[in-house]
Protein backbone atom coordinates (compact mmCIF):
# COMPACT_ATOMS: atom_id res chain seq x y z
CA UNK A 1 0.00 0.00 0.00
CA UNK A 2 1.16 3.53 -0.78
CA UNK A 3 2.32 5.46 2.27
CA UNK A 4 1.03 9.00 1.88
CA UNK A 5 2.19 11.93 3.98
CA UNK A 6 -0.15 14.87 4.36
CA UNK A 7 0.82 18.45 5.22
CA UNK A 8 0.96 19.68 7.94
CA UNK A 9 3.29 16.79 8.77
CA UNK A 10 3.64 15.79 12.44
CA UNK A 11 6.65 14.24 14.18
CA UNK A 12 4.81 10.94 14.60
CA UNK A 13 4.22 10.68 10.83
CA UNK A 14 7.98 10.59 10.28
CA UNK A 15 9.40 8.75 13.29
CA UNK A 16 8.70 5.28 11.91
CA UNK A 17 10.24 6.04 8.49
CA UNK A 18 13.62 4.57 7.58
CA UNK A 19 16.03 5.37 4.79
CA UNK A 20 15.01 3.58 1.59
CA UNK A 21 11.27 3.79 2.36
CA UNK A 22 9.07 5.18 -0.40
CA UNK A 23 6.38 7.74 0.41
CA UNK A 24 4.08 10.13 -1.48
CA UNK A 25 2.94 13.61 -0.52
CA UNK A 26 -0.49 15.18 -0.60
CA UNK A 27 -0.93 18.80 0.43
CA UNK A 28 1.46 21.68 -0.13
CA UNK A 29 4.95 21.54 -1.58
CA UNK A 30 6.90 24.80 -1.86
CA UNK A 31 9.88 25.22 -4.19
CA UNK A 32 12.81 26.60 -2.25
CA UNK A 33 16.41 26.59 -3.41
CA UNK A 34 19.67 28.55 -3.32
CA UNK A 35 18.64 32.17 -2.96
CA UNK A 36 15.65 31.54 -0.68
CA UNK A 37 17.96 29.66 1.70
CA UNK A 38 20.51 32.46 1.50
CA UNK A 39 17.93 35.17 2.18
CA UNK A 40 16.63 33.43 5.30
CA UNK A 41 19.93 32.35 6.82
CA UNK A 42 22.47 34.96 5.67
CA UNK A 43 20.28 38.01 5.20
CA UNK A 44 17.90 37.07 8.02
CA UNK A 45 14.82 37.92 5.97
CA UNK A 46 11.55 36.30 6.91
CA UNK A 47 10.24 33.73 4.43
CA UNK A 48 6.93 34.78 2.85
CA UNK A 49 5.55 31.26 3.36
CA UNK A 50 4.94 29.52 6.69
CA UNK A 51 6.75 26.18 6.47
CA UNK A 52 5.93 24.79 9.92
CA UNK A 53 5.02 21.14 9.31
CA UNK A 54 5.57 21.83 5.63
CA UNK A 55 7.47 20.42 2.69
CA UNK A 56 10.00 22.08 0.39
CA UNK A 57 11.32 21.05 -3.02
CA UNK A 58 14.83 21.87 -4.26
CA UNK A 59 13.69 22.64 -7.80
CA UNK A 60 13.61 25.33 -10.45
CA UNK A 61 10.57 24.67 -12.60
CA UNK A 62 9.32 25.79 -16.00
CA UNK A 63 6.02 27.62 -15.34
CA UNK A 64 3.58 29.04 -17.90
CA UNK A 65 1.21 31.94 -17.25
CA UNK A 66 -2.25 31.06 -18.53
CA UNK A 67 -4.73 33.45 -20.16
CA UNK A 68 -6.74 33.74 -16.92
CA UNK A 69 -3.63 35.01 -15.11
CA UNK A 70 -3.07 31.73 -13.23
CA UNK A 71 0.13 29.76 -13.41
CA UNK A 72 0.52 26.31 -14.90
CA UNK A 73 3.30 23.90 -13.93
CA UNK A 74 4.90 22.66 -17.16
CA UNK A 75 7.96 20.81 -15.91
CA UNK A 76 9.42 20.52 -12.41
CA UNK A 77 12.36 18.30 -11.62
CA UNK A 78 14.66 18.21 -8.60
CA UNK A 79 17.98 19.99 -8.55
CA UNK A 80 21.11 18.84 -6.68
CA UNK A 81 20.30 19.07 -2.96
CA UNK A 82 23.94 19.17 -1.90
CA UNK A 83 24.10 22.86 -2.84
CA UNK A 84 21.82 23.64 0.10
CA UNK A 85 23.92 21.63 2.59
CA UNK A 86 25.50 24.80 3.95
CA UNK A 87 22.12 26.19 5.06
CA UNK A 88 19.75 23.30 5.64
CA UNK A 89 20.41 22.53 9.31
CA UNK A 90 19.69 26.11 10.32
CA UNK A 91 16.80 26.27 7.82
CA UNK A 92 15.08 23.30 9.48
CA UNK A 93 15.57 24.87 12.91
CA UNK A 94 14.15 28.25 11.90
CA UNK A 95 11.22 27.14 9.75
CA UNK A 96 10.11 23.85 11.31
CA UNK A 97 10.00 22.28 7.82
CA UNK A 98 9.45 18.51 7.96
CA UNK A 99 10.10 17.20 4.47
CA UNK A 100 12.89 18.27 2.12
CA UNK A 101 12.72 16.88 -1.40
CA UNK A 102 15.58 17.02 -3.89
CA UNK A 103 18.11 15.10 -5.96
CA UNK A 104 21.10 13.13 -4.71
CA UNK A 105 22.14 12.98 -1.09
CA UNK A 106 22.93 15.65 1.49
CA UNK A 107 25.73 15.79 4.05
CA UNK A 108 26.28 15.38 7.79
CA UNK A 109 25.02 18.87 8.69
CA UNK A 110 21.61 18.20 7.17
CA UNK A 111 21.55 14.77 8.77
CA UNK A 112 22.14 16.42 12.15
CA UNK A 113 19.42 18.97 11.38
CA UNK A 114 16.96 16.20 10.51
CA UNK A 115 17.69 14.47 13.79
CA UNK A 116 17.27 17.63 15.86
CA UNK A 117 14.16 18.83 14.09
CA UNK A 118 12.54 15.45 13.38
CA UNK A 119 12.62 16.07 9.65
CA UNK A 120 13.50 13.92 6.61
CA UNK A 121 15.20 14.40 3.25
CA UNK A 122 13.78 12.50 0.29
CA UNK A 123 14.88 11.95 -3.30
CA UNK A 124 12.53 12.42 -6.24
CA UNK A 125 13.95 10.67 -9.33
CA UNK A 126 15.97 13.18 -11.39
CA UNK A 127 14.90 13.80 -14.95
CA UNK A 128 11.24 12.91 -14.25
CA UNK A 129 10.07 16.51 -14.54
CA UNK A 130 6.88 15.97 -16.53
CA UNK A 131 5.75 13.17 -14.21
CA UNK A 132 6.23 15.58 -11.30
CA UNK A 133 4.33 18.37 -13.06
CA UNK A 134 1.32 16.10 -13.57
CA UNK A 135 1.11 15.62 -9.77
CA UNK A 136 0.72 19.37 -9.22
CA UNK A 137 -2.99 20.18 -9.01
CA UNK A 138 -2.61 23.92 -8.77
CA UNK A 139 -0.05 26.63 -8.13
CA UNK A 140 -1.78 28.48 -5.31
CA UNK A 141 0.71 31.29 -4.75
CA UNK A 142 3.99 32.61 -6.09
CA UNK A 143 6.19 34.49 -3.62
CA UNK A 144 9.43 36.39 -4.13
CA UNK A 145 8.82 36.57 -7.86
CA UNK A 146 11.65 39.11 -8.06
CA UNK A 147 13.98 36.09 -7.97
CA UNK A 148 12.92 34.96 -11.44
CA UNK A 149 11.23 31.75 -12.51
CA UNK A 150 13.68 29.17 -11.16
CA UNK A 151 14.05 30.74 -7.70
CA UNK A 152 10.49 31.95 -7.03
CA UNK A 153 8.77 30.20 -4.11
CA UNK A 154 6.01 28.37 -5.94
CA UNK A 155 3.37 27.11 -3.52
CA UNK A 156 2.04 23.95 -5.15
CA UNK A 157 -0.97 21.94 -4.11
CA UNK A 158 0.03 18.37 -4.92
CA UNK A 159 -1.70 15.01 -4.85
CA UNK A 160 0.26 11.81 -4.26
CA UNK A 161 3.47 13.50 -5.36
CA UNK A 162 6.21 10.90 -5.65
CA UNK A 163 7.87 8.46 -5.49
CA UNK A 164 9.86 10.08 -2.68
CA UNK A 165 12.69 7.90 -1.42
CA UNK A 166 13.71 8.70 2.14
CA UNK A 167 17.45 9.39 2.02
CA UNK A 168 17.93 10.91 5.49
CA UNK A 169 15.59 9.80 8.27
CA UNK A 170 14.77 11.29 11.69
CA UNK A 171 17.46 9.11 13.26
CA UNK A 172 20.03 10.90 11.08
CA UNK A 173 20.78 7.84 8.91
CA UNK A 174 22.04 8.83 5.44
CA UNK A 175 21.27 6.47 2.54
CA UNK A 176 23.48 8.03 -0.12
CA UNK A 177 26.50 8.19 2.21
CA UNK A 178 25.96 4.50 3.02
CA UNK A 179 25.71 3.69 -0.69
CA UNK A 180 28.87 5.59 -1.58
CA UNK A 181 30.84 3.72 1.07
CA UNK A 182 29.46 0.48 -0.36
CA UNK A 183 30.43 1.40 -3.94
CA UNK A 184 33.96 2.27 -2.85
CA UNK A 185 34.32 -1.02 -1.03
CA UNK A 186 33.06 -3.00 -4.00
CA UNK A 187 35.17 -1.36 -6.64
CA UNK A 188 38.69 -2.35 -5.47
CA UNK A 189 38.45 -6.11 -6.17
CA UNK A 190 36.62 -5.47 -9.47
CA UNK A 191 39.38 -3.14 -10.64
CA UNK A 192 42.07 -5.64 -9.64
CA UNK A 193 40.47 -8.22 -11.88
CA UNK A 194 40.30 -5.83 -14.82
CA UNK A 195 43.94 -4.73 -14.36
CA UNK A 196 45.16 -8.23 -15.14
CA UNK A 197 43.29 -8.20 -18.46
CA UNK A 198 44.32 -4.79 -19.79
CA UNK A 199 48.11 -5.02 -19.74
CA UNK A 200 48.26 -3.99 -23.40
CA UNK A 201 51.61 -2.25 -22.93
CA UNK A 202 54.15 -5.04 -22.97
CA UNK B 1 16.17 25.53 -54.67
CA UNK B 2 17.02 29.20 -54.25
CA UNK B 3 19.71 29.65 -51.61
CA UNK B 4 17.61 31.76 -49.25
CA UNK B 5 14.80 29.21 -49.32
CA UNK B 6 17.31 26.42 -48.75
CA UNK B 7 18.80 28.17 -45.71
CA UNK B 8 15.34 28.72 -44.24
CA UNK B 9 14.31 25.13 -44.85
CA UNK B 10 17.43 23.70 -43.16
CA UNK B 11 17.05 26.12 -40.23
CA UNK B 12 13.43 25.07 -39.70
CA UNK B 13 14.23 21.37 -39.84
CA UNK B 14 17.10 21.73 -37.37
CA UNK B 15 15.01 23.88 -34.99
CA UNK B 16 12.26 21.28 -34.97
CA UNK B 17 14.71 18.41 -34.58
CA UNK B 18 16.57 20.12 -31.73
CA UNK B 19 13.30 20.68 -29.88
CA UNK B 20 12.12 17.14 -30.68
CA UNK B 21 15.10 15.41 -29.05
CA UNK B 22 14.35 17.15 -25.73
CA UNK B 23 11.02 15.38 -25.58
CA UNK B 24 11.77 11.88 -26.85
CA UNK B 25 14.80 9.68 -26.21
CA UNK B 26 16.67 8.04 -29.10
CA UNK B 27 15.62 4.49 -29.98
CA UNK B 28 18.81 2.84 -28.67
CA UNK B 29 18.59 4.58 -25.27
CA UNK B 30 14.89 3.80 -24.95
CA UNK B 31 15.56 0.14 -25.70
CA UNK B 32 18.46 -0.04 -23.24
CA UNK B 33 16.41 1.50 -20.43
CA UNK B 34 13.62 -0.99 -21.14
CA UNK B 35 16.17 -3.85 -20.94
CA UNK B 36 17.65 -2.56 -17.68
CA UNK B 37 14.17 -2.21 -16.25
CA UNK B 38 13.43 -5.87 -17.07
CA UNK B 39 16.76 -7.06 -15.62
CA UNK B 40 16.31 -5.17 -12.35
CA UNK B 41 15.24 -7.16 -9.29
CA UNK B 42 15.68 -4.56 -6.54
CA UNK B 43 12.12 -3.26 -5.88
CA UNK B 44 13.20 0.33 -5.21
CA UNK B 45 15.33 0.44 -8.37
CA UNK B 46 12.47 -1.12 -10.33
CA UNK B 47 10.09 1.60 -9.17
CA UNK B 48 12.58 4.26 -10.35
CA UNK B 49 12.67 2.68 -13.82
CA UNK B 50 8.86 2.68 -13.77
CA UNK B 51 8.86 6.42 -12.97
CA UNK B 52 11.31 7.09 -15.80
CA UNK B 53 9.11 5.21 -18.29
CA UNK B 54 5.99 6.99 -17.01
CA UNK B 55 7.78 10.33 -17.36
CA UNK B 56 8.75 9.66 -20.97
CA UNK B 57 5.19 8.66 -21.84
CA UNK B 58 3.84 11.84 -20.25
CA UNK B 59 6.44 14.00 -22.04
CA UNK B 60 5.51 12.46 -25.38
CA UNK B 61 1.77 12.80 -24.80
CA UNK B 62 1.90 16.36 -23.44
CA UNK B 63 4.64 17.36 -25.91
CA UNK B 64 6.91 18.80 -23.21
CA UNK B 65 10.67 18.56 -22.55
CA UNK B 66 11.09 15.35 -20.55
CA UNK B 67 13.64 16.85 -18.16
CA UNK B 68 13.47 20.51 -17.15
CA UNK B 69 17.21 20.88 -17.82
CA UNK B 70 17.39 21.03 -21.61
CA UNK B 71 21.11 21.75 -21.40
CA UNK B 72 23.54 23.71 -23.50
CA UNK B 73 22.98 22.86 -27.16
CA UNK B 74 25.92 21.24 -28.95
CA UNK B 75 26.15 20.19 -32.60
CA UNK B 76 28.67 17.66 -33.89
CA UNK B 77 28.89 18.10 -37.63
CA UNK B 78 30.33 15.72 -40.12
CA UNK B 79 29.98 17.64 -43.37
CA UNK B 80 30.95 16.75 -46.90
CA UNK B 81 33.37 19.26 -48.45
CA UNK B 82 30.81 19.63 -51.25
CA UNK B 83 27.72 20.07 -49.04
CA UNK B 84 26.00 23.08 -50.66
CA UNK B 85 25.34 25.02 -47.40
CA UNK B 86 28.71 24.36 -45.75
CA UNK B 87 29.51 28.05 -45.34
CA UNK B 88 26.04 28.86 -44.00
CA UNK B 89 25.84 26.01 -41.48
CA UNK B 90 27.15 27.96 -38.48
CA UNK B 91 24.52 30.67 -38.79
CA UNK B 92 21.83 28.11 -39.58
CA UNK B 93 22.55 26.22 -36.35
CA UNK B 94 22.59 29.43 -34.29
CA UNK B 95 19.15 30.27 -35.62
CA UNK B 96 17.96 26.69 -35.17
CA UNK B 97 18.85 26.96 -31.47
CA UNK B 98 16.92 30.22 -31.17
CA UNK B 99 13.96 28.56 -32.87
CA UNK B 100 14.10 25.41 -30.73
CA UNK B 101 14.21 27.54 -27.57
CA UNK B 102 10.82 28.98 -28.56
CA UNK B 103 9.24 25.76 -29.86
CA UNK B 104 10.40 23.53 -26.96
CA UNK B 105 10.23 25.63 -24.91
CA UNK B 106 13.83 25.05 -23.78
CA UNK B 107 15.13 26.38 -20.48
CA UNK B 108 17.54 29.31 -20.81
CA UNK B 109 20.92 27.77 -20.20
CA UNK B 110 23.52 30.06 -21.79
CA UNK B 111 25.35 32.26 -19.30
CA UNK B 112 28.04 34.54 -20.72
CA UNK B 113 31.22 33.82 -18.78
CA UNK B 114 32.92 36.75 -17.03
CA UNK B 115 29.89 38.97 -17.67
CA UNK B 116 27.93 36.28 -15.80
CA UNK B 117 24.63 37.11 -17.48
CA UNK B 118 22.13 34.64 -18.84
CA UNK B 119 21.52 35.59 -22.47
CA UNK B 120 17.97 34.21 -22.29
CA UNK B 121 18.23 32.73 -25.80
CA UNK B 122 20.43 29.64 -25.38
CA UNK B 123 22.90 31.33 -27.72
CA UNK B 124 26.05 33.21 -26.75
CA UNK B 125 29.77 33.31 -27.48
CA UNK B 126 30.55 30.03 -29.28
CA UNK B 127 27.19 28.62 -28.09
CA UNK B 128 25.60 26.54 -29.52
CA UNK B 129 28.93 24.69 -29.49
CA UNK B 130 29.96 23.35 -32.90
CA UNK B 131 32.38 20.50 -33.52
CA UNK B 132 33.44 19.95 -37.15
CA UNK B 133 34.66 17.08 -39.25
CA UNK B 134 34.98 17.58 -43.00
CA UNK B 135 34.44 14.57 -45.23
CA UNK B 136 36.31 14.83 -48.57
CA UNK B 137 34.34 14.21 -51.77
CA UNK B 138 30.93 13.99 -50.09
CA UNK B 139 27.97 16.35 -50.61
CA UNK B 140 25.97 15.17 -47.56
CA UNK B 141 26.04 16.40 -43.95
CA UNK B 142 25.39 14.40 -40.79
CA UNK B 143 24.62 16.38 -37.65
CA UNK B 144 24.49 15.07 -34.09
CA UNK B 145 22.56 17.29 -31.68
CA UNK B 146 23.25 16.95 -27.97
CA UNK B 147 21.64 18.61 -24.95
CA UNK B 148 24.43 18.91 -22.38
CA UNK B 149 22.53 19.15 -19.09
CA UNK B 150 24.22 20.41 -15.93
CA UNK B 151 23.97 17.18 -13.98
CA UNK B 152 25.41 14.96 -16.69
CA UNK B 153 28.16 17.43 -17.60
CA UNK B 154 29.45 17.81 -14.03
CA UNK B 155 31.27 14.46 -13.71
CA UNK B 156 33.41 15.20 -16.82
CA UNK B 157 37.14 14.93 -16.19
CA UNK B 158 40.39 14.65 -18.15
CA UNK B 159 44.01 14.03 -17.25
CA UNK B 160 47.31 12.85 -18.69
CA UNK B 161 48.78 9.66 -17.28
CA UNK B 162 52.33 8.40 -17.50
CA UNK B 163 52.73 5.32 -19.68
CA UNK B 164 53.82 3.37 -16.60
CA UNK B 165 50.28 3.74 -15.27
CA UNK B 166 49.08 2.00 -18.40
CA UNK B 167 45.52 0.93 -19.12
CA UNK B 168 45.31 0.00 -15.46
CA UNK B 169 45.51 3.74 -14.77
CA UNK B 170 42.79 4.36 -17.34
CA UNK B 171 40.59 1.79 -15.60
CA UNK B 172 41.13 3.39 -12.21
CA UNK B 173 40.39 6.86 -13.59
CA UNK B 174 37.08 5.72 -15.08
CA UNK B 175 35.99 3.93 -11.89
CA UNK B 176 36.86 6.92 -9.71
CA UNK B 177 34.90 9.37 -11.81
CA UNK B 178 31.82 7.16 -12.04
CA UNK B 179 31.65 6.01 -8.41
CA UNK B 180 32.19 9.50 -6.99
CA UNK B 181 30.79 12.26 -9.18
CA UNK B 182 28.78 9.99 -11.44
CA UNK B 183 26.44 8.92 -8.65
CA UNK B 184 24.63 12.29 -8.60
CA UNK B 185 24.40 12.60 -12.39
CA UNK B 186 21.19 10.58 -12.80
CA UNK B 187 22.49 7.06 -13.47
CA UNK B 188 22.31 4.69 -15.32
CA UNK B 189 24.91 6.65 -17.30
CA UNK B 190 26.34 6.15 -20.75
CA UNK B 191 30.08 6.41 -20.10
CA UNK B 192 32.30 7.88 -22.81
CA UNK B 193 36.05 7.36 -22.51
CA UNK B 194 38.69 9.02 -24.68
CA UNK B 195 42.12 7.40 -24.75
CA UNK B 196 44.52 9.63 -26.59
CA UNK B 197 47.58 11.85 -26.28
CA UNK B 198 46.61 14.99 -24.33
CA UNK B 199 43.70 16.42 -22.35
CA UNK B 200 41.83 18.17 -25.15
CA UNK B 201 42.11 15.31 -27.66
CA UNK B 202 40.98 12.79 -25.05
CA UNK B 203 38.12 15.05 -23.92
CA UNK B 204 36.80 15.53 -27.44
CA UNK B 205 36.94 11.81 -28.13
CA UNK B 206 35.17 11.00 -24.86
CA UNK B 207 32.28 13.22 -25.94
CA UNK B 208 32.21 11.65 -29.40
CA UNK B 209 32.08 8.28 -27.65
CA UNK B 210 28.71 9.04 -26.00
CA UNK B 211 27.30 10.01 -29.39
CA UNK B 212 27.85 6.43 -30.55
CA UNK B 213 24.91 4.04 -30.14
CA UNK B 214 24.62 2.45 -26.70
CA UNK B 215 25.37 -1.10 -27.79
CA UNK B 216 28.03 -0.29 -30.39
CA UNK B 217 31.55 -1.66 -30.13
CA UNK B 218 34.94 -0.15 -30.84
CA UNK B 219 36.40 -1.82 -33.98
CA UNK B 220 39.75 -2.45 -32.26
CA UNK B 221 39.66 -5.79 -30.41
CA UNK B 222 41.55 -4.58 -27.32
CA UNK B 223 39.45 -1.42 -27.05
CA UNK B 224 36.27 -3.48 -27.43
CA UNK B 225 37.49 -5.83 -24.70
CA UNK B 226 38.13 -2.88 -22.42
CA UNK B 227 34.64 -1.49 -23.12
CA UNK B 228 33.19 -4.80 -22.10
CA UNK B 229 35.34 -5.17 -18.97
CA UNK B 230 34.57 -1.64 -17.79
CA UNK B 231 30.86 -2.08 -18.41
CA UNK B 232 30.71 -5.40 -16.55
CA UNK B 233 32.92 -4.09 -13.76
CA UNK B 234 30.93 -0.90 -13.22
CA UNK B 235 27.70 -2.88 -13.28
CA UNK B 236 29.09 -5.15 -10.60
CA UNK B 237 29.48 -2.13 -8.30
CA UNK B 238 25.68 -1.87 -8.50
CA UNK B 239 25.11 1.89 -8.48
CA UNK B 240 21.55 1.45 -9.74
CA UNK B 241 19.21 4.13 -11.07
CA UNK B 242 19.74 7.49 -9.31
CA UNK B 243 22.58 5.96 -7.26
CA UNK B 244 20.05 4.10 -5.09
CA UNK B 245 21.76 0.74 -5.79
CA UNK B 246 20.56 -1.95 -8.16
CA UNK B 247 21.66 -4.77 -10.42
CA UNK B 248 23.41 -2.45 -12.89
CA UNK B 249 25.18 0.91 -13.00
CA UNK B 250 25.55 1.99 -16.59
CA UNK B 251 23.83 1.87 -19.97
CA UNK B 252 27.21 1.14 -21.49
CA UNK B 253 30.85 2.17 -21.90
CA UNK B 254 32.07 3.51 -25.27
CA UNK B 255 35.74 4.15 -25.93
CA UNK B 256 37.16 6.32 -28.72
CA UNK B 257 40.89 6.61 -29.23
CA UNK B 258 43.71 8.08 -31.26
CA UNK B 259 47.45 7.42 -31.47
CA UNK B 260 49.45 8.98 -28.62
CA UNK B 261 52.87 10.33 -27.75
CA UNK B 262 55.07 7.47 -26.44
CA UNK B 263 55.43 9.31 -23.11
CA UNK B 264 51.77 10.15 -22.43
CA UNK B 265 48.32 8.63 -22.13
CA UNK B 266 45.64 11.28 -22.29
CA UNK B 267 42.39 10.04 -20.78
CA UNK B 268 39.00 11.66 -20.35
CA UNK B 269 35.51 10.70 -19.27
CA UNK B 270 32.24 12.27 -20.44
CA UNK B 271 28.91 11.02 -19.15
CA UNK B 272 25.42 10.99 -20.55
CA UNK B 273 22.59 10.69 -18.01
CA UNK B 274 19.70 8.23 -18.35
CA UNK B 275 17.82 11.01 -20.15
CA UNK B 276 20.53 10.98 -22.82
CA UNK B 277 19.07 13.48 -25.25
CA UNK B 278 20.88 13.26 -28.52
CA UNK B 279 19.79 12.93 -32.13
CA UNK B 280 21.41 12.14 -35.46
CA UNK B 281 20.13 13.48 -38.77
CA UNK B 282 21.58 13.18 -42.27
CA UNK B 283 20.98 15.71 -45.04
CA UNK B 284 21.51 15.08 -48.72
CA UNK B 285 22.64 17.82 -51.09
CA UNK B 286 19.00 18.53 -52.04
CA UNK B 287 18.22 18.89 -48.28
CA UNK B 288 16.04 15.80 -48.15
CA UNK B 289 16.86 14.19 -44.83
CA UNK B 290 16.73 11.08 -42.74
CA UNK B 291 16.60 10.90 -38.95
CA UNK B 292 18.96 8.11 -37.91
CA UNK B 293 18.58 8.18 -34.12
CA UNK B 294 14.82 8.05 -33.58
CA UNK B 295 12.47 5.60 -35.27
CA UNK B 296 9.21 6.90 -36.67
CA UNK B 297 9.89 10.62 -36.33
CA UNK B 298 7.58 13.20 -37.86
CA UNK B 299 9.06 16.68 -37.56
S1 LIG C 1 21.42 14.68 -15.09
FE1 LIG C 1 20.14 14.50 -16.93
S2 LIG C 1 18.17 13.65 -16.24
FE2 LIG C 1 19.28 14.37 -14.44
S3 LIG C 1 18.48 16.42 -14.11
FE3 LIG C 1 20.36 16.64 -15.32
S4 LIG C 1 19.72 16.62 -17.47
FE4 LIG C 1 17.97 15.87 -16.23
Amino acid sequence: MKKILQTPIRDEDLESLNVGDVVYLTGHLVTCRDVAHRRLIEQKRELPVDLKGGAIFHAGPIVRKKDDGKFEMVSIGPTTSMRMEKFEREFIKQTGVKLIVGKGGMGPETAAGCQEGKAVHAIFPGGCAVLAATKVEEIERAEWQDLGMPETLWVNRVREFGPLIISIDTKGKNLIEQNKARFNEKKAPVMERIFSQVRFIK
Amino acid sequence: MDKEVAVQSLTDTMAKFTSYIGKRLPTDVKQKLADLRTLETNPLAKSIYDSMAENQEAADKLDRPSCQDTGVIQYFISAGAKFPLLGELEEILQNATLGATKIGPLRHNAVETFDEKNTGTNTGSKIPWLDWEIVPDSDCATIDVYMAGGGCTLPGKATVLMPGQGYEGVTEFVFDVITSRGVNACPPLLVGVGVSTSVETAARLSKRAILRPVNSKNPNANAALMEELLEEGLNEVGIGPQGLTGNNSVMGVNIESSARHPSTIGVAVSTGCWAHRRGKIRFNADLSYEVLSHEGVVL
